[in-house]
């Protein structure tokens, strides 16, 4: 029987959801990939899983799919046991996989055909899907072009097609614009968003910090197989960074980066005007954190450090997010 | 995990990914519908035609059975069999990589499964098309045997070639049940030449085709009885020539499916290890 959920329910919730998968060879270790991660999606949000490689988002998200077994902890997607009922949740979910899954030897219409087949929809209302979605994802002019010459922008928009074919009521999006152009990436946000605003339900995942400040209402960071931090893009900023940032380089090979880093050192705490929070180094850089940039450059002026540049910025997720995992997002 | 309750009126899972499939065969039929027909046809006519005459005229043209008290002619001997290795070799060919294909490069096994299709329906579907692939090329193998003056009414009713169509889709779908649920955890192609080479080749010789397997030296006859393919050539020849017992058919009929049964539970198996991580 499909169940009744009521409109506050949560459409997907896990608690303590697990993934281990066996060893490769016998005698090896056992794998966990998610290692009990709590989460609620709510209707009508879009609900963001950010982090770096190998965190666990595929998986999470190939359970929520239900082509992947759970190893433990509990699952419900709209209302139901995905051990029990997958063929019934996944009839009304839509996928869009890392990695594309179209025929490459057939027309694009041909690809919505045979998947709105796959939902059971008759012939008739799976053309008028097409041209409907088509038409939403800007490739009515090719609908009877093969897909194989398609360029990656193309078929991810093929691929967000398809899945809306039998009109779900989530749509999963597993790194919907990785390898796209600025210009790609914008036309897919914008239709996501629009879906969006049109009722569906979305969970996504990203390594873009930009898409997930754009999208997400909510957002969960992911590192190791579990869940770092949960809140809003603005929520976690607030709650895991300060409100400036202040970027200082050095001319590689010359030590003054080892040097400064010493002395920043000695800026944090010290409850002064422009008295650092924290900081991070990267290869190139080193971050400072503080409520007031410029007053932090000035003291780091101060203290005698002569960066080679500097850039005082507001705060953004990916500070949170190398707060967080020590990692910056770029593979 | 197979749906559980019916859907009323909707196409049940497996005959989707059949569809699919077929979908997808319209527009790529072309290449393959030669290949596949053409082998066991030039096969018919170099040995069937030509080495045929010869055969029939020598001393051992009793080698080959008899019906009615007759011996059978070679060429009459020959095309049910080679109606059966076309079976074999459309399923096999068709279980190999297309299966990869759709498991690894175009991943459209994956796309399958995110619908309500569970890995099993896709197995299933899969399995079913090359059934229906095996039926069209056995097909028009029959009406060129036909053509070629291979077949001549026998059985009830004189239809007893037409029987062997149905038994020649019986001896695709035991290739094609174990094959496709083995290449579906293949990582590389190179064990599909292996199958080409070491097993399908040395069947198409020593299953009956060419010759009564009772002519197979006695250590290597046993071999010859456990292939499924030997099981087709007789059941197929036995329908076609009418001189097949109903002891013969229950057997042959009965291995066969047993083959499609045991490829069955496997791929259920493979499927699901593969496509359900
Ligand atoms: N089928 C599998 N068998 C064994 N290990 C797996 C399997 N699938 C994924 N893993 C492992 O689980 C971990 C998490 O993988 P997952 O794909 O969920 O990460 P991810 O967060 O999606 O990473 P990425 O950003 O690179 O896509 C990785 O270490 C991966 O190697
Ligand atoms: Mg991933």
């Amino acid at each position: 029987m499909a169940q009744i959920t009521s409109a506050d329910a949560p459409l997907i919730k896990a608690v303590g959801l697990r993934k281990v998968f066996p060893p490769a060879k016998r005698g090896g270790e056992p794998f966990t990939a998610v290692d009990g991660v709590d989460f609620e999606l709510r209707r009508g949000e879009v609900f963001g899983f950010l982090g770096p490689n190998g965190a666990g988002k595929s998986s999470t998200m190939r359970m929520i799919g239900c082509v992947s077994p759970i190893s433990g902890g509990e699952l419900t997607i709209l209302g139901m046991d995905p051990r029990v009922d997958s063929s019934r949740i996944k009839a009304r979910l839509g996928v869009v996989p890392q990695e594309d899954s179209l025929d490459l030897e057939l027309r694009v219409r041909e690809n919505l055909l045979i998947y709105g087949r796959y939902f059971g929809l008759k012939r008739a209302e799976i053309a008028e899907r097409t041209a409907e979605l088509l038409e939403f994802v800007q490739l009515a002019d090719r609908a009877e072009s093969t897909v194989e010459p398609l360029s990656g922008g193309m078929k991810r928009r093929l691929t967000i097609a398809r899945s809306l074919i039998n009109s779900p009521e989530i749509l999963i999006l597993d790194e919907p614009t990785t390898g796209l152009d600025p210009q790609a990436r914008h036309v897919v946000w914008d239709r996501l968003f629009r879906l969006k605003q049109a009722g569906t339900t979305l969970v996504l995942t990203t390594h873009y910090m930009d898409e997930a400040e754009q999208l997400c209402d909510r957002l969960v960071v992911m590192d190791h197989g579990r869940i770092a931090a949960e809140g809003s893009p603005r929520d976690l900023i607030e709650r895991y960074s300060t409100r400036e940032v202040l970027e200082i380089r050095f001319a590689p090979g010359s030590g003054d980066h080892e040097s400064a880093l010493a002395k920043a050192e000695g800026l944090i705490g010290t409850g002064e005007r422009g008295s650092i929070d924290r900081l991070e180094e990267l290869p190139d850089r080193i971050l400072l954190y503080s409520d007031d940039g410029e007053a932090a450059l000035a003291a780091v002026h101060g203290s005698g450090i002569t960066p080679l540049a500097s850039l005082v910025r507001r705060s953004s997720l990916e500070d949170v997010f190398l707060h967080l995992t020590g990692r910056t997002l770029v593979d | 995990m197979a749906v559980e309750m019916p859907q009323p009126a909707a196409t049940p899972m497996a005959a989707r990914e059949l569809q699919g499939l077929l979908t997808n065969y319209r527009r790529t039929w072309r290449a393959s519908i030669f290949s596949s027909v053409l082998a066991p046809l030039m096969s018919l006519v170099a040995l069937g035609m030509s080495l045929g005459k010869i055969v029939d005229a020598g001393p051992g043209a009793h080698t080959f059975g008899t019906v009615d008290g007759q011996p059978v002619k070679y060429l009459l001997f020959l095309a049910p069999a080679l109606m059966a290795n076309t079976a074999m070799q459309t399923a096999i060919g068709e279980s190999t990589y297309p299966v990869m294909s759709a498991m690894k490069w175009q991943k459209t096994y994956h796309a399958a499964i995110a619908s309500p299709l569970s890995a099993f329906d896709v197995y299933l579907g899969h399995v079913m098309f090359i059934g229906l692939r095996v039926l069209m090329n056995c097909g028009i193998f029959l009406g060129t045997m036909a053509l070629f003056g291979a077949v001549e009414a026998a059985g009830p009713a004189g239809i007893g070639p037409l029987l062997a169509l149905p038994a020649a889709v019986l001896t695709g779908l035991a290739f094609a049940a174990p094959v496709v649920a083995w290449a579906v955890l293949q990582e590389r192609d190179t064990g599909f030449s292996v199958v080409f080479r070491f097993v399908m080749i040395p069947l198409f010789l020593f299953s009956g085709t060419f010759f009564p397997v009772s002519q197979l030296p006695a250590l290597i006859r046993p071999l010859a009885y456990v292939t499924p393919l030997w099981h087709g050539v007789d059941l197929c020849r036995g329908l076609a020539l009418g001189s097949a017992t109903a002891g013969s058919v229950l057997l042959h009929v009965g291995y066969l499916a047993a083959v499609v049964i045991a490829g069955l539970w496997y791929g259920a198996r493979t499927f699901r290890r593969r496509l359900n991580p």
